[in-house]
């Protein structure tokens, strides 16, 4: 008889009636074809895997990692807080030890949901990912977090949330910004002032198949695991470098997917993108989870898997060698290059300009950060979008020393103040203000 | 009149249900080495100088297959499984002819690999050289497609007594519940065939030339003629027997819990408006995990004779019976040897139970009848405990729409039904253990016999249709039939309820009396490119467990 080797958790929550419109990727149908594969091999019915039903996150749960403008409500749909709460529901259940690994296979995605919220993009409204972290960091205490992210696009929201926290270690696996959306993670996207290092980006050229991926999860994302040493593994998990997926442009496969699953032992996976969705992802997934749960799934094949058909070139695997070797050579110096970078600034700032797609939004971005000495400094974030709201938004880190503490509450209480709407995000306390200007 | 039969592990119920209610009740020992005679002793003994015409159903529920499967007493079965990209078919073996092979079908249906016929002929002809005479041949997604399932059968050229498709078994996606369901269907099918012929050649020789029905584990019926291509669906029909006996009791419009308390074990079961919730996936018998739809039960080892000691300090109810109460000269102390010190259940015989207690009161220093109490109370304790545990597992399966989440439907029992030998004496501490409303059911001795007598015919359809390849299809029915862009979720529902019909009157249902409902439509857009190029419709559609019309008021006489 079957039976896990590791006790597995799955959310599965296809939202089968939620879609962004009818023929967007991101619809109804999009989890069909996997929940048919899934419940056609019995997965469920394995002994050691277990489905549990998604919980909802609560409106706090989102305010402790986004500044949503105008608030928590316009910026989400039902469909957004079951699945966050899906991956709260795995992530509680891992830590509370009821499973060993959980994977969280839910829509809406979320990896490209930055910490202002204005709309949508890249179909992601919220982070789910950073909620679910942030949830268990709260109610565990857990402090080292690594998230994987593996699919084809950078996780530039994720990259974003995490860029100033030398906690959380956020590595990117992806297809070159110069030939897809977002057209970000390069490899000199590496972290902010205050937490050099704990970004890595790995972009890997088009057509990069099964070698190359696994090639840099083993001699890159490995040892940097084994060097970190998170108290979790969070694996961002979407399914779009598959040779099938119609809006990408990579050659990878479920043996791949498995495999690099085997490697990696995410504590949690949580679906992100894949839009394959009769060719790959019934199989990618029904592969995840086998590997999840350490069971034989070299019989998981698409119907048109050739191996030598997608094989990579030479050219790609020694480009893709020289990738890891810069990356693996740019951690390795994180700390003096981290030394070169803060100078002599007390405040360092950072102004940008961001497009949501989805949404068709454009937002300018002035930020300022603290470089502490003794924490990862109090952040502050000047906002306007096209929508026309003007927003501060301050965050008041978990470690933040007393003296940032004080000057966040003291970013926040700027008077006269001429925003729509002022945030504040204080960490240490779990505490989130707001306040609207009132309408003349 | 109907008969009612249900052959349960220590006595076997019969009624003869007329017009006017029951007409006669008769109990008799079951031989579960000779079923045979054990059924025909019951029906003789309810019919005796009865007109023979006036019998117009005779409905049976046996431990025929449940006791063949769990005592291992199987016909040797061939099993031909075409597994494709996926898990390896070869985890699911049931048996030592368990042959995997070429062929793969993907999840719309469509071939990704043909069958090999040259490896199906070599199968076929291992099989018969080692005397097998029943074959089960399950494909994936099978249900999608039949096709590699019917060419794999013709390849076998007859050369079988009986053949199990696992297109035929169930409209539900679970590839390794058919396989094991075709293997149980094949592996018990001669049983249950000279089982029931015989009761039929018997009973025609006595005159009697009533159909005879066969109870399912879902509480529903079905005629022997169409228990022949699906016997496994008779396994566990007993604790079904009961709930539907104790439906005419319940309310019409709450959630009930129904607990069946015998001497062993307490079987737990909820009703919703009277209606029984179904198990999602099918029933689990011994190691077999199968597709067979039966009614959501639990059975915990709680009962009346559940041996009461104390272990490591702490006192234990269950899950061993020893024997009868001491009051009725067993060999350990019972649950309802408290009954009786307290006075609940007037037995002459007080004093063994009390004598029994003794040494108990003395462990926990409490007085005799405070230890009684104790033992009546960790009793219905348990109980309470895996009733709330059940409902709660009931709720928490899992919801794969927004609506649904939102909606957030939760059972939640408002009374509680029992019945079984010793549930009346436990009526009143259970009333407060749950504190719940708790209704002894009337006649509850023959309940189990009342419900098999009464129960409705039940089957399930399960129509799927793919308008980008223009099909609508149920190949558990054997349909297929060709559909243009414009189906809609409204026509595909029509063709299912259609279907449902002609199968529910095919196995024996009276079709005034069809409570039909619809359990799932789904209706996708399927849009490749940028265009919508289809639209994949799933409609699941039952005949609602129940009782037969005009006999639900006279169960209560």
């Amino acid at each position: 008889m079957l039976c896990a080797k590791h006790k597995t958790g799955l959310v599965f929550f296809p939202a089968f009636d939620w879609a962004i419109s009818p023929t967007h990727p991101e619809r109804e149908e999009r989890l069909l074809y996997t929940q048919d594969q899934v419940f056609e091999e019995g997965i469920l019915d394995i002994e050691g895997i277990e489905e549990y039903r998604p919980d909802l996150v609560n409106v706090k749960d989102v305010q402790r990692v986004h500044f949503c403008v105008p608030s928590v409500w316009d910026v989400m749909t039902e469909s957004h807080f079951i699945s966050a709460g899906g991956a709260k529901t795995i992530g509680m259940a891992v830590m509370d030890k009821r499973i060993e690994r959980g994977f969280a296979l839910v829509r809406p995605p979320g990896h490209h949901a930055m910490r202002v919220v204005h709309g949508a993009r890249g179909f992601c409204n919220v982070n789910i990912e950073a909620i679910m972290i942030e949830v268990l960091r709260k109610a565990y205490g857990i402090n080292k977090v690594a998230i994987v992210d593996t699919d084809c696009h950078h996780g530039d929201g994720t990259q974003d949330i995490y860029w100033h926290d030398p906690n959380t270690l956020f590595i990117s696996i992806h297809q070159d910004g110069r030939t897809l959306y977002p057209g970000s993670g390069f490899m000199q996207e590496f972290g902010g002032p205050t937490a050099l290092g704990t970004t890595l980006n790995i972009p890997l050229p088009p057509k990069t198949s099964e070698e190359g991926f696994l090639y840099v999860t083993e001699n890159v994302v490995l040892p940097i695991l084994e060097e970190f040493k998170p108290d979790i593994i969070v694996n961002s998990a979407g399914q779009d470098n598959h040779y099938s997926d119609p809006i990408t442009n990579m050659n990878f496969s479920a043996q791949g997917y498995a495999k690099l699953t085997s490697l990696l032992k995410p504590d949690i996976a949580v679906l992100e993108g894949g839009y394959s969705i009769e060719g790959a992802l019934p199989y990618v997934n029904v592969g995840i989870i086998l590997a999840m749960a350490g069971i034989d799934y070299s019989k998981v094949k698409e119907p048109d898997y050739n191996p030598d058909r997608i094989r990579q070139s030479k050219d790609i695997t020694s480009y893709i060698e020289k990738t890891a070797e810069t990356v693996l050579s740019l951690w390795d110096q994180r700390v003096s290059i981290g030394e070169k970078f803060r100078g002599k600034d007390k405040i360092a700032e950072r102004s940008r300009r961001l497009f949501y797609d989805t949404d068709n939004i454009s937002e300018n971005q002035n930020e300022s950060l603290m470089v502490c000495p003794d924490c990862s400094g109090v952040l502050k974030i000047d906002s306007t979008s096209s929508r026309g709201k003007h927003i501060l938004a301050v965050h008041i880190p978990r470690d933040a020393c007393q003296a940032c503490k004080e000057r966040g509450y003291e970013w926040y209480d700027v008077k006269p103040h001429g925003f729509d709407i002022k945030f504040l995000q204080d960490r240490p306390q779990d505490k989130y203000l707001e306040d609207h200007k009132e309408k003349k | 009149m109907i008969i009612g039969l249900d052959v349960g592990g220590t006595h076997t119920d019969v009624v003869l249900i007329g017009d006017q209610g029951i007409e006669r009740e008769a109990k008799v020992i079951t031989d579960h080495a000779d079923l045979f005679n054990t059924v025909l002793t019951g029906l003789e003994k309810v019919t005796q100088g009865i007109d023979h015409q006036k019998i117009n159903r005779v409905v049976l529920s046996t431990t025929l297959t449940t006791n063949a499967i769990v005592q291992n007493k199987l016909a040797p079965v061939g099993m031909i499984v075409a597994g494709g990209p996926g898990i390896d078919p070869a985890y699911y073996r049931t048996n030592s002819h368990y042959c995997c092979v070429k062929g793969s079908i993907d999840h719309r249906g469509r071939e990704t690999e043909p069958v090999n016929h040259s490896e199906i002929k070599q199968i076929r002809d291992q099989f018969q050289k080692n005397g097998i005479r029943y074959v089960g041949i399950v494909s994936k997604f099978s249900v999608r497609n039949p096709q590699h399932e019917l060419t794999i059968n013709e390849i076998l050229d007859n050369g079988f007594d009986k053949v199990f498709m696992g297109h035929r078994i169930s409209g539900k996606l679970n590839f390794p519940r058919r396989i094991t369901t075709a293997f149980i269907n094949a592996a018990v099918y001669p049983i249950h065939k000279d089982f029931f012929e015989a009761v039929k050649r018997s009973l025609k020789k006595k005159g009697f030339t009533m159909p005879i029905h066969i109870l399912k584990a879902d509480g529903g019926t079905m005629s022997f003629d169409s228990s022949v291509d699906h016997p496994g669906q008779t396994i566990l029909s007993g604790p079904a027997a009961s709930v539907m006996g104790s439906i005419a009791f319940a309310s019409r419009n709450e959630e009930n819990l129904v607990l069946d308390i015998g001497g062993t074990t307490t079987d737990m079961a909820v009703l919703i408006n009277r209606v029984p919730v179904l198990n999602p996936l099918g029933i689990q018998l011994d190691c077999y995990k199968s597709i067979i739809r039966s009614l959501a039960t639990q059975s915990i080892g709680i009962g009346g004779d559940s041996h009461v000691r104390i272990e490591n300090g702490e006192l234990k109810v269950g899950p061993e019976r020893r024997g009868p109460a001491l009051a009725y000269g067993g060999p350990a102390l019972t649950p309802t040897d408290a009954l009786v010190a307290l006075g609940i259940i007037p037995e002459l015989n007080k004093d063994a139970s009390i004598q029994g207690l003794k040494s108990l009161s003395e462990t926990l220093t409490l007085s005799i009848e405070q230890t009684a109490q104790k033992i009546v109370d960790q009793t219905c304790n348990e109980i309470v405990k895996n009733a709330h545990k059940m409902v709660r597992e009931i709720n928490s399966k899992p919801v794969y729409t927004v609506h649904e989440v939102y909606e957030d439907y939760m059972v939640k029992p408002k009374k509680v039904l029992v019945m079984g030998g010793p549930a009346r004496h436990f009526a009143q501490n259970l009333e407060r253990h749950f504190n719940l409303k708790v209704k002894v059911v009337p006649r509850w001795s023959v309940a189990n016999a009342i419900g098999a007598a009464l129960a409705r015919t039940t089957c399930e359809v399960t129509l799927f249709v793919d308008t980008e390849q223009g099909t609508a299809s149920a190949p558990e029915e054997n349909f297929s039939q060709k559909v243009s862009q414009h189906f809609s979720k409204e026509d595909a529902i029509k063709i299912a309820y259609d279907l449902l019909r002609k199968k529910a009157v095919r196995q024996g249902a009276d079709p005034q009396d069809l409570d039909m409902e619809v359990l799932e439509d789904l209706e996708f857009n399927m849009v490749r490119g940028f265009y919508t190029t289809g639209k994949n419709i799933r409609i699941k559609v039952q005949v609602k467990p129940g009782l037969i019309h005009g006999y639900d008021q006279i169960s209560k006489s």
